[in-house]
């Protein structure tokens, strides 16, 4: 297996980029354009955009990631988390043209998390740095139901034709890997 | 207390990943509003998101793709619409103003989709003891979509015996019901198909408010129900 011992260096790296910006650092943006636009292109292509329509998404998320940097908290998500989460809206926005019904987090009619540990961005790296190691060490078959799960936007049946599985098959492959990665992740609780 | 009936895991991955449709997206994430547990499952189905992200092979891109970006940057900022809440992750373009106290009873994303609380809703009758509103989603209110509509079950009403061509998605938001498969109270959220032929009970004591998200009318099954099913359109 590849594993990259750099994993949180890297994720450490991106965050300081990212937390550059919302000081309107362009040198950090052009680093995180540079890292991003590639992995989102595919990514978008996967999801079914064609180069010119996944483009013009990347345009979209760049101009956000650079006008809400702000309200990127190192704490709540990785650069790549808060960077993913960006282009799945938009994604739905721009080709589905739909919106995308969220939680508002100051929602009085909320109800509230338990106490947050004090300790949440220690736990967050660590937990960031288990997962990308646990995603490598999927079974093969799992890892590939698991990305066609996340970047192709089908439903699972049409994923069981496709890999000419049964259904249920699919179903239970997902499980397996959601297992294994909650294993590594640990309840939050 | 928090809800002990929640969305199948891939409800929550589809969400996560943005493959969801956008009505089932309202339910669900309406369901997470009121169930901390759901909420930090889908964190943990971001942060996935984003290790995958950062796993992907790189794609090349257009030269002058940075200098489009900094063209626009440079432009004055054109009004953006509201596309609900930030979920935590401070993402969102805007969120919509939305009245809200502490004794608010419609969580968001569902309220500002409604555009008022509970007192504010205009019920129209269904049948006796049922009444509905519909809840405008989707890409032009609606249309072909699945129905997506707010039901009031008055208190120790049954519903007429039915079942379903598509699925059905519930979601209590007041008070509770019953049927064969359990006991229902705010936050729980309910999925059923073909396979289930039910008779939903409101609780005695308050009235019952729930989402419902259908893909295809309710037949009702009951000696009833099959007199009035061609007049009620549910």
């Amino acid at each position: 297996m590849d594993r990259k011992p750099t994993d949180q260096v890297e994720v450490d790296r991106l965050n300081a980029l990212l937390l550059r910006v919302a000081r309107q650092d362009r040198q950090a943006f052009v680093a995180l354009f540079h890292h991003f636009a590639p992995r989102l292109k595919s990514f978008l292509q996967k999801m079914g955009a064609d180069a010119g329509a996944a483009e013009e998404i990347i345009q979209d998320v760049m101009v956000s990631v650079w006008r809400r940097a702000e309200s990127f908290d190192p704490t709540l998500a990785t650069a790549s988390t808060w960077i993913f989460a960006i282009a799945r809206n938009r994604r739905i926005d721009r080709l589905r043209q739909e919106r995308r019904p969220e939680v508002d987090p100051d929602d009085p009619a909320l109800v509230p998390d338990p106490e947050d540990p004090a300790d949440r961005a220690l736990l967050l790296e660590e937990e960031s740095e288990r997962l990308h190691r646990a995603i490598r060490l999927l079974p093969p078959e799992q890892a590939d139901l698991l990305r066609m799960a996340y970047f192709e936007d089908k439903a699972h049946s049409a994923i069981a034709t496709e890999r000419n599985l049964p259904l249920g098959t699919v179903k239970s492959r997902l499980r397996l890997a959601l297992a294994r990665l909650r294993k590594v992740l640990g309840e939050e609780q | 207390m928090t809800p002990t009936h929640h969305p199948a895991e891939d409800f929550l991955v589809a969400y996560a990943a943005g493959t969801l449709p956008e009505a089932s997206s309202l339910i669900v994430a309406t369901h997470m509003a009121l169930c901390p547990d759901c909420r930090a499952e889908v964190r943990r189905l971001e942060a996935l998101g984003g290790a995958l992200l950062a796993d992907m092979p790189e794609a090349p891109v257009a030269d002058d793709l940075l200098a489009s970006i900094f063209a626009q940057l440079e432009s004055p900022q054109p009004k953006v619409g509201p596309i609900g809440g930030d979920g935590g992750l401070g993402v969102a373009v805007a969120r919509r103003p939305a009245k809200a106290s502490a004794r608010t009873v419609i969580p968001e994303p569902l309220r500002g989709y409604l555009g008022c609380d509970l007192d504010g809703v205009r019920w129209s009758k269904v049948i006796r003891g049922v009444d509905e509103v519909s809840v405008p989603c989707g890409p032009a209110g609606g249309g072909a979509g699945p129905k997506v509509r707010l039901m009031r079950i008055r208190a120790g009403t049954a519903m007429p015996r039915h079942t379903h061509g598509g699925s059905e998605l519930t979601l209590v938001l007041s008070g509770g019901f019953s049927d064969e498969t359990g006991h229902f109270l705010r936050g729980d959220f309910v999925a059923t198909d073909g396979s289930v032929d039910h008779q939903p009970v409101a609780d005695d004591d308050a009235d019952c408010i729930c989402l419902a998200v259908t893909d295809a009318p309710l037949r009702l099954t009951g000696p009833l129900g099959r007199l009035i099913n061609p007049f009620v359109s549910f």
